[in-house]
């Protein structure tokens, strides 16, 4: 029916009101920007007046420690970079499986249960075996655990539909009460906390954040290439697009979705490679610091597009450094204040989203 | 022993139970609603406010009284929650964004804020007073009898609890209103031919999910904790077993009012029973284990009454045909 | 005797962009009759009646309900005066029950009481002669109690005005005769009914007046009468329909696909391929006419391989006797096994014998095409997934009749839609959407698609231009085998035309086309023979050129075994 395609007035739901929404079938890539460059804006000033509000000091100073936070020394940069990298290599993780309507929110479980591997290879092995070895095996430790965190949510998937949103989110969980287990097993009384770690740990180059940086950049162009270019970013677009039209054409769906996540899980096993073998840290339960979940919303920004993400990790990662400079700044006890300006931009962008996917329409007096 | 652990089955399970109660209403209407932590410490903050503003307000703590007390704090805790909740009706139902990303913020935006106001706005000095009244059970001394300790020593939440999740089961399955709910939560677009407010509605669900979700923290913080607080991210946590609990009860309040105290059992024999730290986590691990089971047993037998809401996580856009 | 006007459309015009769907509509329905809404697809018949139902809002004109002008703005709206639409896709929640589904939205400001309902509704089925189990949940139902139940909502709602949006569409016969006794008899109660609908013998057999619309007007309203199908046709067309097919005789015809005894049974149970044997022909065109919902869609797909299969078989024959063997299809350990078993000749007629002949002895003979087969090759299709099939080298073309939602992937261009089928072609990891944006451009230039540029979401394109892209695609590997499910659906009469005469050249071209249609008069004007299937099963096979609709007619509603 060529007429349902069309833009139809909305009757009931805005009786009276003199406009009416209508869905966008695109929008110009300046105007999309435009949008989303209102909403940060936008999210940042309420931010900028809240956090005044709570103190003595001007709005302009929020910016100005915004800045200083990100940009102020040569290492605050470095760390800016090797966060927005992290986030990044999160992102990659993520992406195939979005793209392929596949809505994977366990990164933080596959990242985590990836950092444990690595962790525990290098706690109990560290000192044993030689150090080239070690890493070795802790690089292909969190690339199996994560791909088997992954796999299970997509097996399922793959074989009897089962809903891989609340699956992905229960195996984050069950990864986190993993770790704390071994960390009760294995940790004799007392401390309580996993160490730091003296071995497996990667050699520095310049400092230890550039190779860091350096793999998720690469790691991302490829990602851009394989999901536009190659046969099976192809194929991940067709079975998102239509599950039908991908038996249609013989693409085997379930092959598809379990290649895909085989692939997230290993991404998301070097992410938590490198959060442990970068500089030995001990592990906890949110070693992940909730990326999982940030880089959900990257991707989203980003509309999927990693090329796109460069731009919405490094903006999530800069106000997140930037507000732990505000909070010191405007003397706030309180840290939640990052949690709040965060979510705060996040709802001006999600928002925004509304105004790129539909159109309001003002409707002109009778007739025409 | 025993009568301990259920008591304090109970009232853990109460506070997912409430997370839980609320979670279902929205999802029955179709919205996966991922800030459900975030509602649920929200909740937990407003009706701290509203305890502190009460018990400051008063001359000597000893004053309190059980009714006003209590009022007061449901109030703020409701108007808080159901900020909150507004802000994600807002997002997902009339801007129609992404459900899980929305939530998402929601959680990070609602641990922050309800932080920030527990720090800088909840003055504690007088919740020992406080909770006295919160914990106070119904009959004031059931004795030394089992049963009825636990039966009858709990606080007026646990109560409230278990009355909400029969109201709300009758509600669903007996009345109109619980048939349109429902039939928004399946096929908006059926509804919306049926002259049903499909906004209307959704708009409903969250901010009556959001009140009662955010009941639970507040009982955890004012009644189980007795009025002390060291973060948002346990209530979070909560937060998060509260969804796990809507899964495996299969959108059903009888049944959650059961699957609650069986989670609230698992996480209380991780303190109750004599075992290696080791084991007690393992225990706390067990409600998303079982989660998942239930969630891969329900897909295999692939029976549709046991199947989440049908348009779960969809926006409806009625020209969307 | 003048029945009394309920409805009086004044002027009604409705554009979507800058298609006018409705053009200054002014026509009236009366108590207690049955009006049918004729005209073909996308003359703008489902648009006018959804003003009706609340759906849509006109942009210009007026409604008068009862002599009142009314604003209808929501389905809501509708209700209150009276009026109930049963849309052509039923909106009933599969998993609530009858009942429950007929309550829905209802607030007639008693308590909700579903015994009550219940009751009700048994009170309806025996005045007009229903029959639904109110506590059966619509997922286990079949399509024509859905529609009961769609009825029964209407009906529920205390509706007197039926609007029904093409209702035998997806009925058996029978189901048909039911539901004509029951729309007379809520007639008789004084109800007004309207159907929507492009099917003149239904037309002359239940309505007592008939409105004709063509391109977006109202050409005029008779009482049915005092009017013939051939009057109808011409309204409803503008001229004579002479469906000017262009039909060549058969030639050369030999049998490509061979299904034998195919079964098949549904995820429901319910069986919908039974017995069904049949062979096509290279070079002719094979109809299958049948009743929507007969197991046409069923059947392709099985052939396609997307149906699994309970018994039965599917044969295609190559035809290579007498032509040359090549490494296209054959692997050399191939060439020598079949050479071993005989299967090959020289071009003067001896048999091949490999024996003491080197490898590139044997593949520079090959390559000068100086083996023939003895025979056509035969190769069975049964279980094989589209991607197998095509590795053993079948051309085998199928364009489904969800275009959108199978045959193409509705947000991607019309580059990235023609390398569907040939995306994995090469060694590389990579696509080349070289030779994609070559076959693009001959589509769009062949088929006169009217798109801005190649990178537009075929979304975007209309339906003609759609349903172009995809059947340039299928043929465009010169296939051995192309199957077309309702090919010409909501396209309008040139579209039509064009994918008819594309049909015609693949048949002189020597493929074996499986055309499924709705329309008997093109089945009779297209087809050479037609296969026509009730129920699942083939219930026969005749000439097209001799055949008339009312055998067809017969053989579609034929139920004895």
């Amino acid at each position: 029916m060529e007429q349902k395609n069309g833009p139809a007035s909305m009757p009931k739901q805005h009786q009276g009101l003199p406009f009416h929404i209508i869905k966008r079938v695109n929008i110009p890539i300046w105007k999309k920007i435009l949008v989303y460059a209102i909403a940060i804006a936008g999210g940042l000033l309420l931010s900028g007046l809240i956090c005044a509000a709570f103190s003595d000091e001007s709005p302009l100073y929020f910016f100005t420690c915004l800045f200083k936070g990100a940009f102020g020394t040569e290492r605050k940069i470095w760390l800016l970079l090797l966060d927005a990298a992290l986030l990044l290599g999160v992102s990659m993780a993520l992406i195939p499986a979005f793209k392929m309507k596949f809505w994977n929110l366990g990164g933080n479980g596959q990242i985590l249960i990836a950092c444990l591997c690595s962790y525990s290879l290098s706690f109990f092995l560290g000192g044993k075996i030689p150090e080239w070895l070690l890493l070795l095996l802790m690089f292909a430790a969190s690339l199996v655990s994560g791909i088997i965190w992954a796999l299970i949510p997509a097996l399922f998937k793959a074989f009897f539909n089962t809903n891989e949103t609340l699956f992905t989110l229960m195996m984050n969980y069950i990864a986190t009460g993993i770790v704390l287990y071994c960390r009760a097993s294995w940790i004799s009384s007392g401390s309580a906390q996993f160490p730091t770690l003296t071995n497996g740990i990667l050699p520095k180059i310049y400092n230890n954040m550039l190779p860091t940086v350096v793999v998720f950049v690469l790691l991302t162009l490829v990602m851009f290439v394989y999901l536009k270019y190659s046969k099976h970013g192809y194929e991940i677009s067709v079975v998102g697009e239509s599950v039908n039209t991908a038996k249609y054409i013989g693409i085997n769906v379930k092959k598809v979705i379990i290649r895909t996540m085989i692939l997230s899980g290993a991404i998301a096993g070097l992410v938590g490679f490198f959060l442990i073998a970068r500089t030995g840290p001990g592990l906890s339960g949110d070693t992940t610091n909730n990326m999982g979940f940030t880089a959900i919303m990257t991707s989203w920004l980003a509309s999927f597009n990693p090329l796109l993400m460069f731009l919405s990790c490094f903006f999530i990662s800069f106000i997140t450094r930037g507000m732990s400079q505000v909070q010191q700044g405007f003397h706030l006890t309180s840290n939640s204040i990052v949690s709040i300006v965060v979510g705060l931009i996040y709802f001006c962008v999600i928002a925004c989203s509304f105004f790129i996917n539909y159109r309001i329409v003002f409707r002109k007096k009778e007739g025409k | 022993m025993l009568t301990n652990f259920l008591i304090g089955a109970i009232a853990l399970g109460v506070v997912l139970l409430y997370g839980c109660l609320g979670e279902t209403l929205m999802e029955k209407a179709g919205q996966l609603n991922l800030g459900i932590p975030g509602i649920m410490c929200m909740g937990t903050a407003g009706g701290c406010f509203g305890a502190a503003l009460y018990m400051n307000g008063l001359a000597f703590a000893g004053d309190a009284v059980w009714f006003p007390l209590i009022l007061i704090s449901i109030c703020f805790s409701i108007l808080f929650s159901v900020f909150t909740g507004l802000i994600y009706a807002f997002l997902t139902v009339t801007l129609r964004c992404n459900q899980n990303i929305t939530g998402l913020a929601i959680t990070t935006f609602g641990t922050g804020l309800s932080q920030f106001i527990m720090e800088v706005y909840v003055p504690r000095d007088r919740f020992d007073a406080a909770s006295v009244l919160f914990s106070k059970g119904f009959v004031n001394d059931p004795g030394a009898n089992g049963v009825l300790r636990v039966l009858f020593s709990h606080g007026v939440f646990v109560y409230l609890a278990i009355a909400l999740a029969l109201v709300f089961s009758f509600v669903l399955k007996r009345t109109r209103l619980g048939l349109h709910l429902r039939a928004v939560g399946e096929s908006p677009a059926a509804a919306d031919a049926d002259g049903i407010n499909v906004t209307g509605y959704k708009y409903g669900a969250i901010l009556a999910g959001s009140a009662v979700a955010g009941f639970g923290g507040l009982f955890y913080t004012m009644d189980y904790l007795k009025g002390s607080w060291e973060n948002a991210s346990t209530i979070e946590s909560f937060g998060w077993l509260a969804i796990a609990l809507v899964i495996f009860t299969l959108w059903r309040p009888t049944v959650s009012i059961f699957g609650s105290i069986l989670f609230g059992a698992l996480l209380i024999a991780a303190f109750v029973l004599n075992g290696t730290s080791s084991q007690k986590e393992l225990l706390k691990l067990l409600p998303y284990v079982i989660t998942v089971l239930v969630l891969v047993i329900t897909s295999i037998r692939n029976k549709k009454e046991n199947q989440p809401p049908a348009s779960l996580g969809l926006s409806y856009f009625r020209e969307d045909r | 005797m003048a029945k009394e006007v309920l409805i009086e459309f004044q002027n009604i015009t409705k554009a979507f962009g800058s298609l006018v769907a409705n053009n200054g509509i002014s026509m009236d329905v009366l108590r207690g009759e049955i009006l049918s809404v004729l005209g073909e697809n996308g003359c703008g018949k489902t648009t006018l009646m959804n003003m009706l139902a609340g759906i849509y809002y006109p942009d210009s004109g007026r409604i008068l309900i009862r002599g009142k002008e009314t604003a209808i703005r929501s389905p809501k709206d509708a209700f209150d005066q009276k009026i109930g639409m049963i849309h052509q896709h039923f909106k009933l929640i599969p998993v609530f029950s009858a009942a429950e589904n007929v309550v829905l939205g209802v607030n007639n400001g008693s308590g909700y009481n579903l015994k009550n309902a219940k009751k009700t509704i048994g009170e309806m089925c025996d005045r007009y002669g229903f029959h639904i189990d109110p506590d059966k949940k619509i997922y286990e139902m079949s399509v024509s109690e859905k529609q009961t139940v769609e009825i029964i909502k209407v009906l529920y709602r205390g509706a007197d005005i039926l609007i029904l949006d093409e209702p035998t569409a997806v009925l058996t016969p029978q189901e048909i005769e039911k539901l004509f006794a029951v729309l007379r008899a809520m007639r008789d109660d004084g109800k007004s009914i309207i159907i929507i609908t492009h099917k003149l013998n239904e037309v002359m057999e239940i309505s007592d007046r008939v409105a004709v619309l063509r391109k977006g007007q109202h050409i005029a309203t008779v009482e049915t009468g005092k009017t013939n199908v051939q009057q109808l046709t011409e309204m409803m067309v503008g001229k004579k329909i002479t469906l000017n097919i262009d039909r060549e005789q058969v030639k050369d015809t030999a049998d490509r696909l061979q299904i034998v005894d195919l079964n098949c049974t549904n995820a429901e149970g319910v069986k919908v391929l039974d017995h069904v044997s049949f062979t096509a022909k290279s070079g002719e065109i094979l109809g299958i006419a049948g009743i929507a919902g007969s197991g046409q869609k069923e059947l392709l797909e099985a052939i396609a391989g997307l149906q699994k299969l309970d018994s039965g078989s599917i044969i295609f024959n190559r035809p290579k006797k007498n032509l040359p063997v090549s490494f296209f299809h054959k692997t050399m350990g191939q060439v020598i096994a079949l050479a071993a078993q005989g299967k090959f000749h020289y071009e003067d007629g001896t048999p091949v014998d490999f024996t003491g002949k080197s490898k590139k002895e044997i593949r520079a003979l090959v390559n000068d095409g100086k083996i023939l087969f003895n025979e056509d090759e035969v190769m069975s299709l049964r279980d094989k997934t589209p991607l197998q099939i095509r590795e053993l080298g079948v051309r085998l073309s199928f364009v489904p009749e969800d275009r959108l939602g199978m045959g193409l992937v509705g947000s991607m261009d019309i580059i990235d839609n023609m390398m569907l089928r040939s995306y994995r072609k090469g060694k590389s990891i990579l696509l080349n959407r070289k030779r994609p944006e070559t076959l693009a451009n001959e589509v769009v230039k062949g088929l006169e698609v009217v798109t801005p540029d190649l990178h537009t979401p075929v979304r975007k394109l209309s339906g003609g231009n759609v349903q172009k892209v995809l059947v340039g695609r299928e043929i465009s590997s010169a296939p051995k085998v192309l199957m077309a499910a309702y090919p010409v659906r909501g396209l309008d009469i040139n579209s039509s035309y064009l994918i008819y005469n594309l049909l015609s050249k693949q048949k002189k071209d020597g493929a074996a086309v499986i055309f499924v249609g709705e329309d008997l008069d093109v089945l009779l004007g297209l087809c050479d023979r037609i296969l026509v299937m009730n129920a699942g099963r083939v219930t026969g096979i005749v000439d097209a050129r001799s055949v008339t609709k009312e055998e067809i007619g017969f053989l579609m509603t034929k139920t004895d075994k």
